[in-house]
């Protein structure tokens, strides 16, 4: 069997690439991509360490998973959203430019 | 009582919530004015809050991986009395400015629930889930005048900040899911104090919690996730900006309390420096933006971050000791309760001021007193309030706050908080000293207030002084809180 610690390996490389994406990417879609690759390094923590528990029989990794698969649906849908309200006013995603706001 | 009685507060803003939705879909919404929505919200709040009341005197119990006890029943009530006033105050302003009236009350209901299951939550799970919930439905209400540049920016930012937060949040989450087996909040406590738990395992936890701590101060705007709030309260319309600096910010201070208080008080020796400097941190940044501010609302935003930071020494006096933490937790729902009126009375004042004159910079205050001598009495008060001046709720709160520090000798924490109170006096003086002795000239017609708005400066400003003045009740609801919520604390 594959030792828990690739998984967990895997799962910091994904979050920090996706921090990464977050934080440095001026595009608001890419923001949004690297957001939900650190929700995805958070799933795959929880069910590798459901997988790897012991208590395999109470599930709640997996149902956390996917729930969390739902949420990020619904923040997609919503950052998408708002993303093209803004995009209809400015015509730019690059979230540089949004200066209206700030002192 | 069975078990689904004690969801009875959620259960209503539910039903609110569905019917408001349902009307929206059978009515012609290009005939509704949206006032009978903000009727019914606001009743289905009233109803809620009497809910959480009778919750209050309840013995506490757990159901559905919710806590119902004092704490809860009382921050759901700080909660539900702050939405209906703000239902009260800015629904007219609201159904004037938008044409999906129906929407908006449905999400301001669903925002009241979340934040209401959010008081109670036990569990990882719900805590997260219901911070996603809460923070989602902001985002839409930040950004509800979509049409306008700086509404959609501020729904857009919020978004950005919030949902990078959350993630990290979900990170350390994970790992704590990770090494306790469990998300409950009870067996994370008890696996803090098993006997064999290794050093090594321990101390690796504390990145684990950091982690988490980063979803929390982003709800709360701690420091170093602080920025997106005056941009944010800026640009959403006045209404959602007032909820987003009161109601939302108690119930982020509640599970905050919750998950340290109940969930880790056996790592309290680390987290009482982070939060510690967190809490200097967050007033001081909070202060010295406030002081160059020219935009009144913009101001009011970063006190209310400033506000964040007081608050957070309450917990830290708590973390310092759990088993004499009563006082600190005493402070922060005291302070959340004053603050909550004080604060939805300002921003109305400033609402008010809005639609008459169209702005909030500095210069539409100029001779306030002149236009409407009530109106600017009762900023006065909700300013001195801010400024923690005796005789309000704002100084009960503080008094409190500085206190409990005080009593676990974090001097050097209060003597920064004292110069920050100093710091903070100057800005609302000298909001004060604009509306007094602003020329008469450019004072222009006197203000005429709607109903609504009047009713709520006069409900927000005797809270003020009932709470200033004459607190033995509060502080006999605000015991009882904190002392079933530190029943539940392992030692």
């Amino acid at each position: 069997m594959v030792p828990l610690n690739w998984y967990l390996t895997v799962a910091a490389l994904l979050f920090a690439l996706g921090l990464y994406g977050a934080l440095a990417r001026r595009n608001a879609i890419a923001v949004l991509m690297g957001i939900e690759l650190m929700l995805n390094a958070a799933n795959l923590n929880l069910v590798a360490f459901w997988r790897y528990g012991e208590q395999v029989m109470a599930l709640t990794g997996q149902v956390f998973a996917i729930l969390i698969i739902a949420l990020a649906a619904a923040e997609a849908a919503v950052g998408l959203a708002l993303i093209i309200a803004v995009y209809r006013d400015r015509r730019t995603v690059d979230v540089e430019e949004l200066d209206l706001l700030q002192g | 009582m069975n078990a689904l009685g004690l969801l009875l507060p959620e259960l209503i803003l539910l039903v609110g919530a569905l019917l408001v939705f349902l009307l929206d879909v059978a009515y012609d919404t290009d005939r509704e004015s949206g006032a009978s929505y903000g009727l019914v919200s606001g009743l289905f709040l009233v109803v809620a809050f009497l809910a959480a009341f009778f919750q209050m005197s309840l013995e506490p119990q757990q159901a559905f991986m919710m806590d119902i006890d004092a704490f809860a029943a009382f921050i759901k009530m700080t909660v539900f009395a702050g939405m209906a006033l703000v239902a009260l105050a800015g629904g007219r302003y609201m159904n004037r400015r938008t044409y999906n009236q129906g929407e908006f009350w449905t999400f301001f209901l669903i925002v009241s629930l979340a934040m209401s299951i959010l008081a109670g939550a036990n569990n990882l799970v719900l805590i997260y889930i219901t911070i996603e919930l809460l923070s989602i439905t902001s985002y839409m209400l930040a950004a509800f005048f979509r049409d306008e540049l700086r509404s959609a920016e501020a729904g857009m930012k919020y978004f950005l900040y919030g949902s990078v937060a959350s993630a990290v949040m979900l990170y350390g989450l994970s790992f704590i899911y990770g090494a306790v087996g469990s998300l409950d909040l009870r067996e994370v406590a008890g696996f803090f104090v098993q006997p064999d738990l290794t050093e090594e395992l321990r101390v690796a936890m504390i990145p684990a919690t950091l982690l988490a701590l980063a979803g929390f101060a982003f709800k709360a705007s701690l420091a170093p996730f602080y920025q997106w709030a005056p941009d944010t309260y800026e640009g959403s319309p006045t209404p959602v900006t007032t909820y987003l600096s009161t109601a939302s910010k108690a119930a982020a201070f509640a599970v905050m309390a919750r998950f340290f208080v109940v969930g880790l008080s056996a790592l309290d020796v680390e987290w009482v420096p982070i939060l510690a400097g967190l809490s200097i941190l967050t007033m001081t940044m909070g202060n010295l933006a406030a002081l160059r501010q020219n935009n009144v609302k913009r101001l009011l935003a970063y006190s209310s971050v400033a506000h964040a930071g007081y608050i957070l020494m309450g917990l830290v006096a708590v973390a310092a000791n759990a088993a004499s933490g009563m006082d600190g937790l005493n402070g922060v729902l005291l302070y959340l309760f004053a603050y909550l009126f004080t604060n939805v009375g300002a921003f109305v004042s400033l609402m008010a001021v809005e639609e008459t004159t169209g702005s909030v910079e500095m210069e539409a205050f100029q001779g306030l007193i002149h236009r409407a001598p009530w109106l600017a009495g009762m900023f006065t008060l909700f300013l001195l309030s801010l400024a923690g001046i005796p005789a309000t709720g704002g100084f009960l709160g503080k008094f409190f706050v500085f206190g409990a520090a005080v009593q676990h000798q974090y001097y050097w924490l209060v003597a920064i908080a004292l110069v920050n109170a100093g710091i903070a006096a100057f800005y609302y003086l000298r909001i004060i000293r604009t509306m007094y002795f602003g020329s008469q000239e450019d004072a222009g017609s006197r203000l005429e207030l709607p109903l609504g708005m009047q009713a709520t400066l006069l409900i927000c400003t005797l809270a003020t002084l009932w709470i200033g003045l004459y607190p033995p009740q509060v502080l006999d609801w605000v015991n009882t809180a904190s002392q079933q919520i530190l029943t539940a604390v392992l030692f």
